[in-house]
């Protein structure tokens, strides 16, 4: 593997590497729950911390786990820590966590964050571990923002709850449907290819399948 | 044959001489030329709509051009905007609008209209590589986005006014706006009556298009006559309208002959709804449609069977728009399953000659 600086290590999940936009991973919370601004964050966060908690312990744990196992205990750490977010978000913020239903409990198979342990933090020291949780934590949670704030806009006409275009606004069903998310997600996919594309042919032939080219991720 | 040519010195070889005797033209494929160019025919079919078009206006009054105008001014921007250059010439932009803005209702907001062009032409043509790339007829893509939009919207149904300049509808709803509620009286189309109240329309009506319906869709009579003159001029493959007929004709004939009081006559569902306007002119679309003779009969039967089926037994009156939509994702690989065999070659396979 390549070594990276810890500069690099930070900043490269949250754009030039973004779990969702770029990797495709962690799609099914991505579809499933940015209806809304608020469900987007609390998944945001609730994904954020169980992808920062594992990656620590992971890092920690990473000369005392068995190769032969390690899949296996990789997803107990992360069931872990997703039962702390799924108690915390019942207590903290009922209603939201009514709506977010099933999708907490499937963060465990989030294969972004099981992503992360395989390909980096099993192998790395847990400064860097950490450095890359949070920027691919981040990075996931900018990309769930765009997505329930785009939805949320044109499907209910409001931002977090606040109404942007007054009561006779007319509501786009679909968008908080699931092909809302699909729309939304492909959409959003199109406008980054191609900004990326007008921007520089260089960037678009060397770097579009980056982190799946190197080899790192697991699909 | 000595195997030497003309022109060939002793040795076998071209002499220059005689290379410039033979005046080869040299000239790329294709050397067969037919005057049906894509734009002539985009314009023909144009040139068949608009009789379909002002019967629409003068049955639903100008909130119906209004409809249509917005329609397609959002398909063709969309194409000017984000097409391959000089692709609007090709008009299929231009039907794309004129087809979705009459399949909508009368008194639809235009802004609503306007989005669904975009939405028809951008994501329904231009994001698969633009004309004849497309999987899905991006007229109806549109409509059904339209669909899962604006629910209400799209299933409202004026009736005749008493004046015909009256609009329709709130046609000029301010953009992201609902529409407020229409000055005209509202009511079913022959479908919506024959599901949810159980009663038939006349069938002259149907016919001569005098009913509730989208801009386009009411005239069935009319229709016949310009996609007829379409499949004369072999713009339209006459097979896939006629296995639609067909395949609804005798689907609901049968069961109009074990239950006459429980299903409606086959009349009535062939004049009915979009199923003359789908047939004619959405699943005979070159693109979406399949290549092969055998291949558009399956593919007409399929759009009869599952028209007939969701009108009888699905949840919504009209089941042209998602039949044609479904059936058009299934053309590749009817495509392929109906190849002609190639003069010459076996029948078959031999078993595991393939791997």
């Amino acid at each position: 593997m390549r070594e990276t600086t810890a500069h690099e290590d930070l900043i490269r999940g949250i754009w030039k590497e973004n779990p969702v936009l770029v990797q495709l991973l962690g799609l099914c919370p991505a579809l499933a729950v940015t209806n809304t601004v608020p469900n987007a964050i609390a998944m945001g966060l609730a994904t954020f911390f169980v992808l920062t908690g594992s990656s620590l312990l992971v890092s920690l744990l990473k000369n005392w786990i068995p190769s032969e196992v390690r899949i296996s205990a990789y997803i107990l750490i992360i069931a872990t820590f997703v039962t702390i977010a799924d108690l915390v978000l019942a207590a903290v913020v009922p209603l939201i966590h009514k709506e977010l239903g099933a999708f907490i409990a499937l963060i465990v198979v989030n294969c972004m964050i099981l992503g992360r342990q395989e390909a980096f933090a099993s192998k790395r020291p847990v400064g860097r571990a950490l450095l890359d949780a949070v920027g691919t934590g981040t990075g996931f949670m900018i990309a769930m923002l765009m997505m329930g704030t785009f939805r949320e806009v044109l499907g209910s006409g409001s931002v977090m709850g606040y109404s942007l275009f007054g009561e006779n606004f007319e509501p786009w069903i679909v968008m908080i449907l699931p092909p809302g998310g699909f729309l939304t997600l492909g959409f959003i996919l199109l406008a980054f290819g191609w900004w990326k594309e007008r921007h520089s042919e260089a960037i678009r032939v060397r770097q579009w399948p980056h982190g799946v080219a190197s080899g790192e991720e697991v699909a | 044959m000595n195997g030497r040519g003309p022109g060939r010195g002793p040795d076998g070889s071209m002499d220059i001489d005689s290379l410039a005797e033979i005046r080869l033209r040299i000239a790329a494929s294709p050397h067969l030329r037919s005057p049906h160019s894509t734009p002539r025919i985009m314009w023909n079919v144009v040139g068949s709509l608009v009789p379909i078009l002002a019967v629409g206006i003068y049955y639903f009054g100008p909130s119906a051009l209004l409809v249509v105008a917005a329609a397609t001014l959002g398909s063709v921007l969309t194409e000017v905007l984000f097409g391959p250059k000089g692709s609007t010439k090709d008009g299929s932009a231009l039907i794309t609008g004129l087809l979705l803005g009459l399949i909508l209702p009368p008194g639809f907001p235009i802004w609503m209209a306007f989005v669904g062009g975009v939405f028809g032409v951008g994501f329904g043509k231009l994001i698969f590589g633009g004309l004849g790339q497309n999987v899905f007829n991006p007229a109806l893509l549109g409509r059904a986005f339209l669909q899962a939009a604006f629910p209400a919207a799209i299933t409202t149904w004026p009736l005749q006014p008493d004046n015909w300049w009256a609009l329709r509808g709130d046609s000029f709803a301010l953009p992201l706006m609902s529409p407020s509620a229409p000055d005209v009286v509202t009511g079913a189309t022959p479908l919506g009556l024959m599901k949810f109240e159980g009663l038939t329309t006349d069938t002259m009506d149907l016919m001569m298009g005098s009913t509730a319906g989208s801009i386009g869709e009411t005239a069935g009579l009319l229709i016949l006559v310009c996609g007829g003159y379409l499949a004369l001029r072999n713009y339209l493959d006459w097979r896939i309208p006629l296995s639609i007929f067909l395949t609804v004709f005798v689907f609901s004939g049968g069961l109009y002959l074990i239950g006459p009081d429980r299903f409606p006559s086959p009349l009535f569902m062939l004049f009915s709804g979009g199923l003359m306007l789908g047939a004619m002119y959405m699943a005979t679309d070159m693109v979406t449609s399949p290549v092969t003779p055998a291949g558009s009969w399956i593919f007409g039967v399929g759009i009869g069977l599952l028209v007939v089926l969701i009108r009888v037994w699905g949840g919504l009156p009209e089941g042209v728009m998602y039949a044609i939509l479904f059936m058009n994702a299934f053309v590749p690989f009817i495509n392929r399953i109906t190849q002609p065999r190639v003069f010459g070659q076996p029948r078959r396979k031999p078993r595991g000659a393939e791997a």
